[in-house]
């Protein structure tokens, strides 16, 4: 991190959560993403993971410890996150260019720009022709499609993704990884990934954190140096490989760490 | 499948329910006959009915015109007020503890024992008629509301509660709409409820005084002259009733949910 000298776009310092009375959650969680990262969390389930996207997103709040967005607070930094959903979570009685623009008609934008946005959203997902379908028509893939839209809808510049390719096959999900680097390519966004596929993190990302769980704490990091753009190629090259084995390699480290 | 076809399949499906309906029918006959005359008037033949409904028409459709009046007029405030009210219900478990018990003793308090209490209050006719038709269909209806307005998907309300929407959005563009089929089961149960709810209303608390009663108060009459025709006339009409009903809130359901709700997706895709 200190070789980078702008500010980092998001900073934990020292974070830690717990829900009421409950045990915590996540203790002393420090971390920093510069611009344009693609930062994948990676853990045992119950590590709080989770939770760190949401304590990024601002709709929960620390403890104790300190979160900055972009030189603010979460909540300050609301119009500048998007966060897309374990499921897609699409309202179902709206079709898809109405589903896109939910965020921009909370926000209130006018007609026109919503339009325009939802084009180019739905442009970028591959799913142009499906604007006036309704999700219940829809594919798994195309309904995570449409929630990725929604949240490319808003122009964000950071994108908190909650495990969202998890309930897919793997031939869908590794489409959508590749496309998702692809839209990256052109928008630039810095990403946090939450997600239990090793070979999914290390594709994504150019850093991993690995996490322990009980309470949840960063573990280890891990740069990954694989050229972008990425490609089906990558995930033959030996670097790749031998990444994904280091990576899981740690994880089952951290499994046995349990008590 | 391959051996009947589905030609034979389309006819048989209309010719089967046909040939039921002309068994009962025969049957109806067979009872009718089998009975001994002085008997005979308990079970009239279908053909007397048929005669009932000739010579009772206008007094059989004016009394359901009534009872319709009165069953329309208590669904349609129980499922205005039901919905203000679960909007309310909605807001916290708090409000909702210090409501239900009272919810729960209208929907105890059997109508039998309401009826005369209303008559003494707003007097015999299609205002009480509405009212016991209104409490018949209050419950179901709040219960299904509030049910549908609290379940929505928490990862949507925290969508928008991530995209800072106020909270009469989240209310009216989210919870609303997603309560939508636990209203029309509501709905559902309502519907069916008035009809009946305005029968017994008009039973007890038909305009007696003014011989412009319901099918409630046809039914008393028709059973004090021994009119067993004129009976089961009124007990179609009262059926009939209740099919417009239940057909109406159907009609409103598919309006609402067909295009999207899981129920009515099929092998369209």
């Amino acid at each position: 991190m200190s070789r980078d000298e702008a500010p980092p776009v998001v900073e934990l310092a020292g974070v830690d959560k717990r829900f009421g009375d409950g045990p915590p959650i996540l203790e002393k969680v420090s971390f920093a993403a510069r611009r344009g990262d693609f930062l994948s969390l990676i853990g045992p389930s119950g590590c709080g993971k989770s939770t760190i996207l949401k304590l990024i997103s601002g709709l929960i709040p620390v403890t104790a410890g300190r979160i900055v967005v972009d030189g603010t607070a979460p909540s300050g930094a609301a119009d500048r996150l998007a966060f897309v959903f374990q499921e897609p979570t699409l309202l179902p009685w709206l079709n898809v260019s109405r589903n896109v623009e939910v965020p921009l008609r909370l926000q209130g934008a006018e007609a026109a720009r919503r339009a325009e946005i939802v084009g180019k959203s739905l442009a970028l997902v591959g799913l142009a022709d499906r604007r006036d379908y309704y999700p219940r028509q829809l594919s798994g893939g195309q309904k995570m499609r449409v929630s990725l839209a929604r949240a490319l809808s808003v122009e964000p510049t950071i994108l908190l993704l909650d495990e969202p390719f998890g309930a897919l096959d793997e031939i869908s999900r590794n489409h959508l990884n590749e496309e998702l680097l692809a839209i990256r390519q052109q928008l630039s966004w810095t990403a946090f990934f939450v997600t239990h596929s090793v070979a999914e993190a290390v594709f994504l990302s150019n850093r991993i954190l690995i996490m322990s769980a009980n309470p949840g704490r960063l573990h280890d990091e891990l740069e990954v140096g694989l050229p972008y753009p990425r490609t089906e190629e990558t995930r033959e090259s030996h670097a790749y490989q031998r990444l994904v084995g280091e990576v899981s390699r740690i994880l089952r480290s951290v499994e046995e760490l349990k008590p | 499948m391959s051996a009947t076809g589905p030609g034979l399949l389309r006819a048989l499906r209309l010719l089967l329910p046909a040939a039921t309906g002309a068994g009962m029918i025969l049957a109806w006959y067979a009872v009718h006959l089998a009975m001994s005359p002085e008997q005979r008037f308990l079970l009239p033949a279908p053909h007397a009915v048929a005669r009932a409904f000739v010579d009772d028409g206008p007094a059989l459709w004016g009394a359901a015109l009534n009872t319709g009046a009165g069953a329309l007029l208590g669904f349609g405030s129980a499922v205005a007020l039901s919905f203000v009210l679960a909007l309310i219900l909605s807001l916290s478990p708090l409000v909702r503890a210090s409501f239900y018990p009272y919810l729960m003793i209208l929907q105890m308090t059997p109508i039998i024992v309401m009826a005369p209490i209303l008559i003494l209050w707003v007097g015999p006719g299609l205002r009480s008629v509405t009212i016991i038709t209104f409490l018949i269909c209050f419950f179901p209806m709040v219960v299904n509301t509030t049910q549908g307005l609290i379940s929505t998907d928490r990862n949507l309300v925290d969508l928008f509660r991530m995209c800072r929407a106020a909270r009469w959005q989240e209310i009216f563009l989210l919870r609303v709409p997603a309560a939508l089929p636990y209203f029309f089961t509501g709905l559902r149960i309502a519907g069916t409820l008035a009809p009946i709810g305005a029968i017994v209303g008009d039973f007890y608390a038909g305009n007696s005084a003014g011989g412009q009663g319901g099918l409630g108060f046809l039914a008393i009459i028709y059973s004090s002259r021994f009119q067993m025709g004129a009976l089961f006339a009124t007990a179609a009409v009262s059926c009939l009733l209740g099919f417009v009903f239940v057909a109406g809130v159907i009609a409103l359901n598919w309006l609402a949910l067909h295009k999207w709700h899981d129920s009515f997706s099929h092998a369209e895709h």
